[in-house]
């Protein structure tokens, strides 16, 4: 057992982490929150040339041949970066849509009731015919509605390998709300010290932290084994972590933390965003559930 | 990243498994939990078990009696014994997981000779003396006192919660030989025999209502000079390394024995009608995804203990932290699930929920735990 990523699943995350600090940077985040709908075509293509979503696609079919936990650890960085647009969707396109692997198309997926950065995209996959659009949350993600007759049973949600790179979207921006709060906690001052001083404080951040590693393993692990009862517990783990970090990074940034300003509601947009991605999470506990039970016969 | 064994980690837990398999059908029934000789003599027995087929001590350097095995070959041995129902560590747990592992790192050539043979072989039995009552979570502020005179330390003072002191032969003391040094400079590492004139242990009753620790008066305790481990006001730096094992590993099999409590826990549920209850359905589906990532998390501060030589990280204080909340919410869900029956003591998981509010305190609180995460691990500011 070397649970640990290798030197090589190190490197690359690395390689991710500063191309996208290269290209989608503060400055490039906060442009694409000021023109809301706009996908940047010219990042597509460069994710698309370097690899991102032929990752798993295998050499012979143009791609990179690598595994789920490389495909995993990038989409932790893509999270982590907040970076926008139909990310997962286009990645499991690659190789079935074409263009989708050299990021040439865009392709978006009506998965549970909406469809995200519809408008912008070359190819839609499931049914999206009737979707109206919706006031977005998050500036950084338009959304459309699926039609639903009323009482219609639930959708039955996204495929695992969908809901495993959402867990890790989710973990990547899950780490770094924590390292934006423990940044302003040490550099903001009150009462003559620094507000990460305060146990209050301390304490919202180690609870950060905590749920950030326990997501961490969860989701890493579900890489491993792609089991889908692995790939639910690390949804509902991530989406914990992501959600309830970016709250308390919020409360951490005191009234900067409730500014538009500020990155802290671009995270946990998202991350609410994120968790009606792959459907009710319910249907997650549900599953989890009935594995307790012996199978029955 | 890869969970899977080696073959030689394959190989190893193969063996074990057919070990277990063959040894535990012929074990002794559990003795009661309040008879303290007979469960010392279940738990010293086990061991000896352990040693006679060469698993004890696994973790252990070579140069120590131990097997010298990774943290990872440890872990397969902690989920197969737990899994196959083999005896818990039980009044084994300080001497194989605190005093033995600090006398290995830092105790002389004949130290280890005299104390840890008997630790692996199942024949003697240490308790943890740190705790005071006025030295809790500050446990550097404790105040037994001793004194040097000839060739011996005279200790007096008192220590309370003290696991297992009913039954042990030693107990690793913490002494304060410098009143006048900073808190952490003048404090000494002892063995102290429990059996020495002047010793008197008084058993407390926990909310369990069982007798699971005691308070330690000590009335001037002669204490050889020879059973000092470390060097004299030493004792902290001593100490940290024993305390760095105990959150590492101490929880392995717990967490694979809750997996199962909750596998039963459904069943009960569904026989019981409740499983119906969508909402509480979903909670124990939620602790079975909680439980799972707590055994990743375990598996993965043990592949980084593997990488670092065996020296469990500060992500034993993340583990902690969740962990001792999952087990409360465990029993909790098991509350739901009992009904009005989680008020009878004689239905399972009654006690288990008492039990599990002691893993918030014990072995440094959530409080303390939280702390040690933001100071060490994030690098905020240390309070005060
Ligand atoms: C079942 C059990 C077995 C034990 N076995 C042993 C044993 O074998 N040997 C041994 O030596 N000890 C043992 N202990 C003692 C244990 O280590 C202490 O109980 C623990 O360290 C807390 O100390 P305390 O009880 O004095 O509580 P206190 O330190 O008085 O704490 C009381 C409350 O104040 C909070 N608090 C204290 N300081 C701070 C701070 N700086 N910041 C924030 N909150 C703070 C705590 O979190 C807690 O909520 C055992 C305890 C239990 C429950």
């Amino acid at each position: 057992m070397h649970f640990q990523p290798t030197d090589d699943q190190r490197a690359l995350k690395a390689g991710v982490r500063e191309l996208l600090a290269g290209r989608f940077g503060r400055r490039a985040l906060r442009a694409a929150v000021d023109r809301p709908g706009v996908l940047d075509r010219t990042l597509w293509r460069e994710l698309g040339e370097a690899g991102f979503f032929a990752l798993r696609l295998p050499e012979p079919d143009g791609g990179v041949g690598l595994g789920l936990p490389e495909a995993v650890l990038a989409f932790e960085e893509a999270g982590r970066a907040l970076l926008p647009g139909p990310l997962i969707a286009t990645h499991l396109a690659a190789g079935e849509v074409a263009g989708a692997a050299t990021g040439e198309t865009v392709v978006t997926a009506a998965y549970g009731g909406l469809v995200e950065w519809l408008a912008e995209a070359d190819v839609v996959r499931g049914e999206a015919a009737g979707a109206v659009p919706v006031r977005s949350v998050d500036p950084l993600t338009p959304l459309h509605r699926l039609p639903r007759p009323p009482g219609a049973a639930p959708e039955s949600g996204p495929e695992p390998v969908a809901v495993l790179l959402t867990a890790a979207e989710q973990l990547g921006g899950a780490a770094r709300v924590c390292e934006l709060a423990v940044e302003h906690a040490r550099t903001r001052e009150q009462f003559g010290r620094p507000i990460g001083a305060f146990q209050a404080v301390k304490h919202l951040c180690a609870r950060i932290l905590v749920r950030t590693e326990t997501a961490r393993a969860a989701v890493y692990a579900a890489a491993v084994t792609a089991d889908p009862l692995d790939i639910a517990a690390a949804r509902l783990l991530a989406d914990e972590a992501a959600v309830h970090g970016a709250r308390d990074c919020l409360q951490v940034h005191g009234g900067m933390g409730f500014t538009w300003e500020a990155d802290v509601h671009l995270f946990l947009k998202r991350a609410w965003t994120r968790t009606q991605r792959t459907g009710d999470s319910t249907q997650s506990d549900e599953l989890l559930a009935e594995d307790l039970l012996p199978v029955r016969v | 990243m890869d969970l899977a064994d080696s073959p030689e980690e394959g190989e190893f837990r193969a063996r074990l498994r057919e070990w277990l398999a063959k040894v535990l059908p012929g074990l002794p029934p559990k003795p009661s939990p309040d008879d303290w000789p007979a469960r010392r003599a279940y738990d010293l027995g086990w061991q000896r078990m352990l040693y006679d087929a060469g698993y004890a001590g696994l973790h252990w350097p070579v140069d120590a009696g131990g097997r010298g095995a990774g943290p990872a070959r440890h872990l397969i041995f902690l989920e197969e014994t737990e899994k196959a129902g083999a005896p818990y560590v039980g009044a084994n747990f300080v001497g194989l997981l605190h005093a033995g592992p600090t006398i290995a790192a830092e105790g002389t050539p004949g130290q280890r000779a005299r104390w840890l043979p008997p630790v692996l072989r199942g024949e003697e039995v240490w308790c943890q003396g740190f705790s005071e009552p006025d030295a809790g979570s500050d446990l550097a502020s404790l105040r037994t006192r001793a004194w040097r005179d000839g060739d011996a330390y005279v200790v007096s003072g008192s220590k309370i919660w003290t696991s297992h002191a009913e039954v042990a032969d030693w107990c690793e003391l913490l002494v304060r030989t410098d009143p006048d040094a900073p808190r952490h400079r003048g404090i000494t590492w002892l063995a102290l025999p429990m059996d020495a004139p002047g010793v008197t242990v008084r058993p407390l009753r926990t909310l369990a209502g069982s007798n699971e620790f005691a308070e330690v008066f000590l009335d001037e305790v002669r204490v050889p000079v020879v059973n000092r481990v470390g060097a004299e006001n030493d004792g902290w730096r001593v100490t940290m390394v024993t305390l760095s094992f105990e959150r590492g590993t101490a929880f392995v099999g717990e967490v694979v024995a809750c997996r199962r409590a909750l596998g039963e826990l459904a069943r009960e549920a569904r026989a019981n009608g409740r499983w119906d209850d969508a909402p509480l359905r979903r909670r124990l589906g939620r602790l079975n995804a909680e439980f799972r990532a707590l055994w990743r998390l375990t598996q993965w501060n043990v592949s980084e203990a593997e990488g670092t030589g065996g020296v469990p990280g500060a992500g034993g204080s993340v583990f902690k932290l969740r962990y001792s909340h999952a087990r409360q919410e465990l029993y909790d869900t098991a509350a739901e699930v009992l009904g009005a029956d989680c008020l009878d003591l004689g239905r399972p998981w009654v006690l288990d929920r008492l039990s599990s509010l002691s893993y918030t305190i014990a072995a440094g609180t959530s409080q303390i735990q939280q702390n040690i995460v933001a100071e060490r691990i994030l690098g905020l500011p240390k309070g005060r």
